[in-house]
């Protein structure tokens, strides 16, 4: 894995999220409530809306679009609806944040 | 890039893709043949609808309790303008077919817009049958059709005169029962001799005749309608016999008759509808028909099942599927008159070849009549008892032979098998393929299997994954009875409807216990009203801080991550994840100054898109996150704070120019908006609030659709509420006349705090009123002077912590990480 390091924990809100740009789009990194991190595409499955802007809640978030809810373990939609997005690895070391991009690692060797 | 036509058509054949398909009407039986369609094979048809109604799909089951007011537009609403959005369908509203062109595959709309297609389904639906009395052109005389009706008889009934409804079948009598309900004085009349003759028997009939009235409705049967007289509009309707009935609203409901005219004009083969095989073709292979307007097997269908069955096998046409046939099948009636229960099914005239079991309870008002041909049910009629109704149909479909039972079967299932059996083991004891809801061909086994596998626990989850009870509503018992089956002790019909899946609490309660317990943060309220999730959801957690903004202002600090992206960023999301930004211009009053300031940013910013609001400011759109705060930089240094046009609070203040310049202005409006609106800006509130204010009765300020609205007139201001001009049009409550400004503004600021008090989260004052009565609030704020007081000084108070620009806070550092990205990684390495 090629970790590629974003930041600190403390950069994000408790139930919030900020996005890295890589030349692949917009990944949206989230911390829940209780401080776990995850990392998706910004992009809802349903019409592409910013994830990253949506309302998290437990290990989900809320497209601000039309409200699809999309588990940000899985990146699965929720409930009636169906459609995934991609999840990204995210290694939290200390205070510090890493992502694995493994296309650009491998195209970038 | 335009396509040919032609190259479109054949690329189509070759891949499936892509095919042109259009609909003509979009009522209830293309809507649903559209759902099938669009389950089976996204993607093969570019589909447009022209429908001559100007508006979406909706449930023209349910008209009778919009009528009646237990139900409003919105929940009847079957696709939304979204739904058609998402699925990529062009939908033409208000427009009207008048020709299709079979040699050159178009359809031409009374617009002129001509539309090509491959395959043509023309769902025109049916009108309703006038007779041609004299006098039944006149104003006054109405139909009971569509929505256009129900708001022309709504508008009627608010004179609370007399109506007659001509025609005492199941659409006349909904149609008095609801004009009833709204306190018209109503009559009934009918030609036959008791009523709804073609689906009940005469016994049934005159219990049925009996209930009506006992709803304070005259019947007069046997009436023969000889002319509606009057002069220039309706004053009476005068029978054969010379009674003479006085009326200022006269409803037509003897029946309806299919439109088949555009379809004979285009040379279809039509009888009484559009005739077509039992793969809903017509004569010419590249149009189907479906719906009332259409004839199959020399039938044609008012009732919605057999409509829907047409929709399916439509749909499996379309997609390819030739097997599937549509077959005859008699439809249980049922009359959506709130209190009486009914159901009629298949034929019960009498013959020498049939036999029949009666059941007569006078003192229970219950009649109960099988009619029986070879031990086998043909027919039924359930009064006043009918949960039996699902298995009788289901006994005569099977033609399950019924001797063995004959002694004890019309007590109904409970009584097979000896001993009498709680209420909930009839529906237990029904077989999985037994049909549950007629209108949705939903059979028992499908609604019991989707509650287990997808662990549905709430009737609109039902009615979302199986349809059940999402029709005409008349099997919602046996729906509720099957998930308390399944679900046992897990579901509680009688609940109030909870916020959402987080609790079993309702809004007002939440609203009370937040008060009771004295409960200042969300992880205090989720804590001890036991929140089932760990930290709420996002249809719980923006309420859930509103209800506390609105109790503490003082004390409670707000939770910036349970409000939704607008108010967090304090701007308008846009579909492609821009932002729209709205600036103050009090009372819609700009200058010079600040239109130049505008420009600027405009110009500074490329911003792309300028356009002029509804609600009298500007708005600019498609800026990007990150340059919000900049962009209020700029708008900050010309004067200008947030026009909260994202926010669940105070956005305008229209006005006219009033008495300063209007020559017939009776008042200073604009002077009187602005005020309103300094203040009161800043206020968060249940949904969001629209003002207005105009000068005069001519009221160019369009005060009178406003969720608060002022009047003025020489004596003062009438100050109106509870207007709507939106998915819902509503003319305002007027809530009384007071002479001087500061009234006004005491009155309308002490209205939004009663309403921000007890307004639950996402309730528009209209519909925060309709709940809590219009008398009620009268009394509170028109005649309770301590009461006006006490809200108005408690709004007074909250303004001091919430009267702060938002802007200018993030131009000053405030919530800096939101408008950053955290990181921009790999582009070098890319790029390599």
């Amino acid at each position: 894995m090629n970790w590629i390091a974003i930041g600190s924990i403390a950069d994000i809100p408790r139930r919030g999220a900020r996005c890295v740009k890589t030349p692949q789009g917009k990944i949206a990194v989230f911390r829940t409530a209780d401080d776990q991190v995850f990392a998706i595409d910004d992009h809802c499955p349903h019409k592409g809306g910013p994830l990253s802007q949506g309302i998290v809640h437990g290990a989900a978030v809320t497209c601000p679009l039309h409200n699809w809810v999309i588990s940000l373990e899985t990146g699965k939609a929720l409930g009636a609806d169906e459609g995934a997005v991609r999840t990204i690895p995210v290694k939290v070391e200390g205070e510090s944040l890493y992502i694995a991009l493994e296309a650009l690692a491998s195209r970038a060797a | 890039m335009p396509i040919n036509s032609h190259t479109l058509r054949s690329e189509g054949e070759a891949n499936g893709m892509t095919e042109k398909l259009v609909i003509i009407g979009n009522g209830m039986a293309p809507g649903r043949m559209l759902e099938h369609l669009l389950e089976a094979a996204p993607g093969r048809y570019q589909v447009t609808i022209f429908n001559a109604e100007p508006r979406v799909n909706y449930d023209r089951i349910m008209l009778s309790p919009v009528l009646s007011g237990e139900k409003d537009f919105e929940e009847i609403v079957i696709h939304g303008d979204g739904w058609y959005i998402r699925n990529g369908i062009t939908l033409y509203k208000g427009h009207k077919i008048v020709a299709i062109d079979r040699a050159a595959k178009t359809v031409t709309s009374d617009h002129g817009v001509t539309e090509p297609y491959d395959k043509l389904v023309v769902a025109t639906g049916s009108a309703p049958f006038i007779i041609p009395v004299p006098g039944h052109d006149m104003p006054g005389v109405l139909t009971y059709r569509d929505l256009d009706d129900v708001n022309a008889m709504l508008l009627a009934a608010q004179s609370r005169a007399k109506a007659v409804v001509i025609g005492g079948g199941l659409l006349g009598l909904e149609a008095a029962a609801g004009l009833r309900m709204r306190d018209m004085d109503v009559t009934v009349l009918h030609v036959m001799p008791t009523l709804m003759e073609r689906q009940l028997d005469p016994a049934a009939g005159y219990l049925l005749q009996r209930a009506v009235e006992e709803r304070g409705i005259k019947v007069m049967t046997k009436a023969n309608t000889k002319a509606i007289t009057g002069n220039g509009r309706v004053e009476a309707v005068e029978l054969a016999d010379g009674t003479v009935i006085p009326a200022t609203l006269v409803i037509m409901a003897v029946g309806i008759r299919p439109n088949s005219g555009l379809a004979k004009d285009a040379g279809l083969a039509v009888n009484r509808g559009i005739v077509v095989d039992a793969g809903m073709r017509t004569s010419d292979p590249a149009i189907y028909a479906l719906g009332e307007c259409a004839e199959v097997g020399g039938h044609v269908y008012g009732l919605v099942a057999p409509l829907y069955e047409m929709a399916r096998v439509a749909a499996a046409h379309l997609v390819g599927d030739d097997s599937a046939r549509f077959v005859h099948n008699d439809t249980p009636t049922k009359l959506k008159v709130t209190g009486i229960d009914l159901f009629s099914l298949g034929d019960f005239a009498d013959g020498d070849d049939r036999q029949e079991i009666v059941l007569r309870d006078a003192s229970a008002g219950i009649y109960k009549r099988l009619v029986l041909k070879d031990n086998r049910i043909i027919g039924t009629v359930l009064y006043g008892e009918t949960a039996d109704g699902a298995w009788f149909n289901d006994l005569k479909k099977k033609q399950i032979d019924i001797s063995e039972m004959r002694d004890t079967l019309i007590f109904g299932q409970a009584y097979q098998g000896g001993s009498p059996l709680d209420p909930m083991a009839a529906v237990a004891a029904l077989p999985d393929d037994a049909e549950i809801c007629g209108c949705n061909g939903v059979c028992k086994g499908k609604i019991t299997g989707a509650i287990t596998a997808k662990g549905l626990t709430s009737l609109d989850d039902v009615r979302a994954h199986t349809k059940a009870s999402a029709s005409c509503g008349s099997c919602t018992g046996l729906v509720e009875q099957l998930m308390s089956l399944t679900l046992g002790d897990a579901y509680n019909p009688t609940a109030v409807q909870p916020m959402c899946s987080c609790t079993g609490l309702g809004h007002d309660d939440v609203r009370r216990l937040i008060k009771a317990k004295g409960l200042k943060t969300i992880p205090a309220v989720m804590q001890e009203l036991e929140w089932k999730s760990s930290c709420g959801c996002a249809k719980c957690r923006p309420a859930l801080n509103y209800y506390l903004v609105a109790d503490w202002p003082d004390l409670y600090a707000d939770d910036y991550q349970s409000r939704f992206i607008n108010e967090r960023v304090h701007a308008n999301i846009q579909k492609d994840g821009t932002y729209s930004v709205v600036p103050r211009m009090w009372g819609g009053v700009t200058s010079s100054g600040e239109l130049r300031a505008i420009a600027d940013v405009v110009d500074k910013f490329e911003i792309p898109m300028v356009k002029v609001t509804g609600g009298q400011r500007i708005d600019m759109l498609g800026i990007r996150k990150e340059d919000l705060p900049a962009v209020w930089a700029d708008l900050g240094k010309a004067g200008f704070v947030s026009g909260h046009a994202y926010a669940k609070g105070l956005r305008t203040v229209k006005t006219c120019v009033g008495s300063d310049w209007c020559r017939f202005g009776t008042q200073d409006s604009t002077g009187l908006g602005i005020r309103i609106e300094k203040f009161m800006w800043g206020s968060w509130t249940p949904a969001k609030v629209k003002m207005a204010v105009s000068g005069c009765p001519r009221n160019c300020a369009e005060a009178t659709c406003k969720d608060v609205g002022v009047i003025c007139v020489d004596s003062g201001f009438e100050i109106h509420f509870a207007g709507a001009a939106g998915l819902d049009i509503k003319g305002t409550e007027v809530l009384g006349l007071v002479k001087t400004e500061d009234e006004a503004l005491e009155h309308i600021v002490a209205l939004t705090q009663m309403y921000r008090e007890q307004g639950r989260y996402l309730e528009r004052i209209y519909k925060w009123a309709k709940r809590v009565g219009i008398a009620e609030i009268k009394r509170q704020i028109m005649d309770d002077a301590d009461k006006r007081k006490a809200y108005f000084d408690r709004f007074v108070f909250s303004q001091k912590f919430a009267q702060v620009d938002p802007w200018s806070e993030r131009v000053s550092g405030k919530d800096k990480h939101e408008f950053r990205p955290m990181a921009t990684v790999g582009f070098k390495e890319a790029a390599e």
